[in-house]
């Protein structure tokens, strides 16, 4: 039998880091980075005595979140312990929540690879601590525990088993990225950890309905790396079952660089996590008006802005899809289309050229250093003609490097259009003079001759000619010779 | 009540202490004994009760997210065993 | 009569005619604790230079409280900053907190000087100071008799007069029944009256911080210190300050007694029943109706006790690693190592007992059996105290089944050293204020309490329900002995 034969079922427990200023329990910031052990203090150092105190935005993030989930949510909530010991844990106990999460039975829509629409159930959301960081000590050999992340607040997003390819997987997480960030309760920033996902994988032969054994890989931190763990995972459980082998079920680490999947049985043994209330906190309860108010300030959500670029701004749904992925750069797109009014072109230059150059530079879209202003003043000096595309090129990537208004940029770079007639008859002569194969060229019917003529032109005037005045003045001093 | 020893064991191994052989025998004793005392709870007609997490009735006690100055590094680790760098310095963990 | 055997509040008199002086009360209390801490051992850490420096602050800082130089001592699971805060065991020999607790942050900003740090059972669990890792205190009553715990350190301090008064903390009696042992006052709080900010957690939802003192009046006084709402204690009670001290009226005309049976049974010795008698004589003769009630709950209430406390200890004590703070094996090479030597070299005989019985219920399989069913007995607890403070505005049992044992004659077995809480175990399940007050000596001149519980908050009523008890008898005047 081969893969198509087996049905993959995988469900993602994704952990964001909320945005939070403070921690969940303490007042120590949560900002990222700093020297090791200075974002403490002794209750998140778990010093003898201390006590937590609830941050009330913990709740309110976690709320919006299941509110833009479609969860319902739980309106006599409470806190639990979870009992385990590892240094980056320093109570021997995570704060979380067992039986009752804040939020529980939402779903998002996904797309899958064939382009269908399909479901994925949201099992809960619950609020829980992060836990610290091992460092390891080059030279003493030894590990050393920084409790800077210690207590930083996290929303942990558990789906059912709905997702059925690693291409559903990236996009259900992207999806669930883009709704986080639009409601501005996660940063969402993956190479700082502050979304991961713990993926839970199993196969089964077509037509069976009893679930197979699943293997859980911790902590996965890109797409990329998620995308091939699964497809790892899923040719070795075939694999593995084709063989007449059983899976087990373990914890698993994937390790980017071999492209394989590590057992972590370490983590497994005898866990019992001896969940209970815990005594130092008291409920949550949410009332009917708490939920609404959250509700009403949700913002527009990544379904219903695709829907309205579609309608309002007649882009093609991938132009639409590809722009409300990132709420930033979504917004960049309304905001300069107010401006300018050309929805078109402040489509196009932010997912062609903006798209490519943050590519290459491996920039979010948040860390995009000019406003929609500059962008929009871009696109009318293109359509007065004070500058050509080419010249806008240059200016897009002075933008990145110093952000001004690109009137200022042309004007302090000398990239202003020549559209003067004197000036511009003035090089077209000393083209055609320098170049009379050409010109001979272009009368035996080559017409493909002026496009060399323009570009050397362009060439002449360091392409600030207005090129549509060249073309023209060409053909008439050709005509006239 | 009955416990065996497997089971203190397990325990034992969830509460990260180390028993020796009489120390089993002593508390497997002791918890036989005490459960068996404990076990009245389940004589209590506590039919339909809700189940009370503390005794406080108090709800919504929540803190404001601003950031207060922690206290110095130094205060925090002054009690370390073992430290480095300004972090708690333990053997080599694996990951 | 010397300095060291008054009250506070007679202290404060003295000290308002002028007929006596802040250095003179600092002077007397250390040169008691130097004459008698060789026979008592209440002490863990004696702060003599620090109290003398931390006075001489008080006196050139101006501080205007009433309370400004007089002394204190403090269980050693209070944290103070820069002094050492052991909880009486050797995972914490060398623990020095970097910061206060609230009562602290408080019991300062009176300018109340620390005298030291005072002994109890490690981690407070146990009921007779004989789980200390550094010594056995003794009660100044009879040396041989064990002083009552956790709080023995506190009470036998405050008894034997090296301290003015004492604070404590109770989780299942832990200073009410040392007082009781002791011969002197002992307030268990109404659970969140005091911050546990600071105080080293062994059962979070049992434990509160409370006074030992020498009469009902400075109970009320100190509590008038220490009470109070705290943002960095979740379970800390939103509640306006209140003046205890206004309460006390000697006055119990028309106060509801009830007395519940189930508290003179077979385990309750006959001298401690004779004595609380006479204690229900006095009231009915100051005034009081007294009548015979039911809180048919007892056995109930001290097991589901001892589930959660011990399920809570198990956890709270889970950061005891030695990693960060505290006792760290020297025979290690892996993490493992560090985490189980330190841990059982770390902790004594009576904590492991109490983390594998905490584990143990709340362990996969036995959770429902056990700590979810204690939690709902604590529901029907805390319904059948409200059922009989519907009728009653005070309840009155023993505080202890007994008097002060023989040092060394219960250690040996956990379950009867558990069943001798019967009577104050309850009150901590429903989170009532209890007091114990002393009521007589028995046949060997070992002191007998009694104990008054309170609805939730209404520590005045018992305050002044104890205060006119105390003002109408003269068992004040006992002094223990040190009968060796």
């Amino acid at each position: 039998m081969s893969r198509e034969d087996y049905e993959v079922v995988i469900g993602l427990e994704v952990h964001a880091e909320l945005a939070t200023k403070t921690k969940i329990f303490c007042s120590c910031p949560t900002e990222f980075g700093g020297e090791p052990n200075t974002h403490c203090c002794p209750i998140c150092m778990a010093l003898p005595g201390t006590l937590p105190v609830l941050n009330e935005k913990v709740v309110e993030y976690a709320v919006r979140a299941g509110l833009a989930t479609n969860c319902e949510i739980e309106q006599n909530s409470k806190n639990d312990r979870k009992n385990y010991f590892y240094p980056d844990l320093p109570k021997a106990y995570q704060i979380s929540q067992y039986d009752r999460p804040l939020c529980k039975r939402g779903s998002i829509e996904i797309e899958n690879e064939k382009g269908e629409k399909r479901t994925i159930r949201i099992t809960r959301i619950h609020i829980e601590e992060d836990a610290g960081k091992l460092n390891h000590d080059e030279f003493g050999g030894g590990s050393l525990v920084d409790l800077n992340r210690a207590g930083v607040p996290l929303i942990e997003i558990v789906s059912e088993p709905d997702i059925r390819s690693s291409v559903e997987a990236e996009n259900y997480l992207r999806k669930l990225k883009s709704i986080l960030e639009y409601i501005e309760v996660s940063d969402c920033k993956m190479q700082e950890g502050s979304l991961r996902a713990d993926v839970n994988v199993s196969v089964r032969k077509k037509g069976e309905t009893k679930l197979g054994t699943r293997t859980e890989m911790k902590n996965m931190n890109s797409f990329r790396s998620i995308v091939r763990g699964i497809e790892y995972e899923i040719d070795r459980q075939i694999d593995l079952i084709e063989d007449g082998g059983v899976v087990e079920q373990e914890t698993l680490r994937w390790d980017d660089v071999s492209g394989r999947t590590f057992s972590m049985r370490d983590k497994e043994d005898a866990q019992d996590y001896r969940y209970f209330p815990d005594p130092d906190l008291v409920a949550i309860r949410l009332s009917d008006e708490y939920i609404e108010n959250i509700r009403k300030s949700l913002p527009e959500l990544p379904e219903s802005r695709r829907e309205r670029y579609i309608e309002e701004y007649k882009l093609t749904e991938r132009e639409a899809n590809l722009l409300t992925a990132s709420k930033y750069l979504s917004n960049l797109f309304e905001s300069t289309t107010s401006i300018c009014g050309n929805a078109k072109a402040a489509c196009n230059w932010i997912l062609s050229d903006i798209s490519r150059i943050l590519n290459e530079r491996e920039m979010e879209p948040n860390e995009i250093p000019f406003t929609s202003d500059h962008l929009a003043e871009l696109i009318a000096l293109i359509e007065k003609g004070t500058i050509s595309s080419a010249i806008a090129k240059k200016v897009l990537e002075e933008l990145f490097e110093n952000p001004n208004k690109p009137s200022k940029i042309i004007e302090e770079k000398g990239w202003i259009q020549i559209s003067d007639e004197g000036a511009i008859r003035e090089v077209v002569l000393k083209v055609l003079q320098a170049t009379p194969q050409s010109v001979a060229d272009f009368k035996a019917g080559k017409e493909k001759a002026i496009g060399f003529l323009v570009g050397q032109a362009m060439k002449e005037t360091k392409g600030k000619a207005n090129p549509q005045m060249l073309n023209k003045m060409f053909v008439e001093e050709i005509n006239k010779m | 009540m009955q416990v065996s020893k497997e089971e203190i064991l397990h325990i034992a191994k969830l509460a990260n202490l180390n028993l020796k052989e009489e120390e089993v025998n002593t508390y497997m004793g002791h918890l036989e004994e005490i459960l068996n005392f404990a076990n009245v709870v389940n004589e209590a007609p506590i039919e339909g009760l809700e189940e009370s997490i503390g005794v406080n009735e108090a709800y919504n006690v929540f803190r404001r997210d601003e950031i207060v100055q922690g206290l110095q590094r130094e205060e925090l680790l002054q009690n370390a065993p073992d430290s480095q760098e300004g972090m708690f310095k333990i053997p080599k963990v694996i990951n | 009569m010397e300095i060291y055997e008054l009250t506070v509040h007679e202290l404060l008199e003295k000290l308002y005619k002028k007929e006596i002086t802040k250095e003179e009360i600092l002077t007397s209390y250390q040169n008691r604790i130097n004459e008698k801490e060789k026979d008592v051992q209440a002490f863990v850490t004696i702060t003599e230079e620090e109290a003398k420096e931390q006075f001489k602050k008080v006196q050139e800082g101006n501080n205007t409280s009433k309370l400004a130089g007089i002394p204190i001592g403090i269980k050693d699971n209070i944290c103070t900053k820069g002094i050492k805060t052991t909880c009486a065991s050797k995972m914490l020999e060398n623990f020095v907190s970097p910061y206060d607790a609230t009562v602290m942050d408080k019991i300062n900003a009176e300018g109340m000087v620390t005298l030291g740090k005072l002994n109890m059972d490690e981690f407070a669990m146990g009921g007779s100071t004989e789980h200390s890792y550094f010594k056995k205190t003794k009660n100044p009553w009879n040396l041989n008799k064990v002083p009552g715990g956790s709080s023995g350190g506190s009470a036998a301090a405050v008894a034997a007069g090296m301290v003015p008064w004492a604070l404590g903390s109770d989780t299942g009696g832990s200073i009410r029944q040392p007082a009781s042992f002791c011969g002197i006052v002992g307030l268990k709080p109404t659970y969140g009256l005091v911050s546990r900010f600071g105080l080293v957690a062994f059962a979070s939802s049992l434990d509160q911080i409370g006074t030992l003192t020498k009469d009902v009046e400075d109970s009320a006084l100190l509590l008038n210190v220490i009470a109070g709402h705290d943002e960095k204690d979740s379970t800390s009670a939103a509640k306006e300050k209140e003046d205890y001290t206004k309460a006390l009226k000697n006055d119990v005309k028309g106060l509801k007694i009830g007395v519940p049976k189930e508290y003179f049974g077979e385990g309750i010795n006959e001298e401690v029943k004779a004595s609380i008698e006479k204690v229900i004589e006095k009231y009915r003769e100051l005034g009081a109706t007294v009548e015979e009630c039911s809180l048919d709950v007892a056995d109930y209430a001290l097991a589901t006790y001892y589930i959660i406390a011990c399920a809570e200890a198990s956890s709270n004590l889970g950061r005891f690693d030695g990693i960060r703070y505290g006792y760290r094996t020297k025979n290690y090479e892996n993490l493992k190592d560090i985490y189980r030597n330190s841990r059982s070299e770390g902790f004594g005989a009576e904590v492991k007992r109490r983390i594998i019985l905490g584990t143990y219920v709340l362990s996969s399989g036995y959770y429902d059996a056990y700590y979810k069913k204690a939690q709902q007995v604590r529901t029907l607890v805390k319904n059948e105290f409200a059922r009989n403070f519907e009728k009653y505005d005070v309840i009155l049992t023993p505080t202890a089944s007994n008097v002060a044992f023989d040092i060394g004659s219960k250690i040996n077995d956990p379950l009867e050293m558990y069943l001798a809480d019967l009577c104050t175990v309850p009150v901590n399940i429903a989170g009532l204020p209890g007091i114990s007050v002393p009521c007589g000596l028995n046949s060997e001149k070992m002191p007998i309490g009694f104990q008054l519980i309170g609805k939730p908050f209404a520590e005045s009523t018992i305050l002044n329900a104890a205060y006119t008890y105390e003002q109408n008898t003269d068992f004040k005047k006992n002094k223990p002995e040190f009968k060796n």
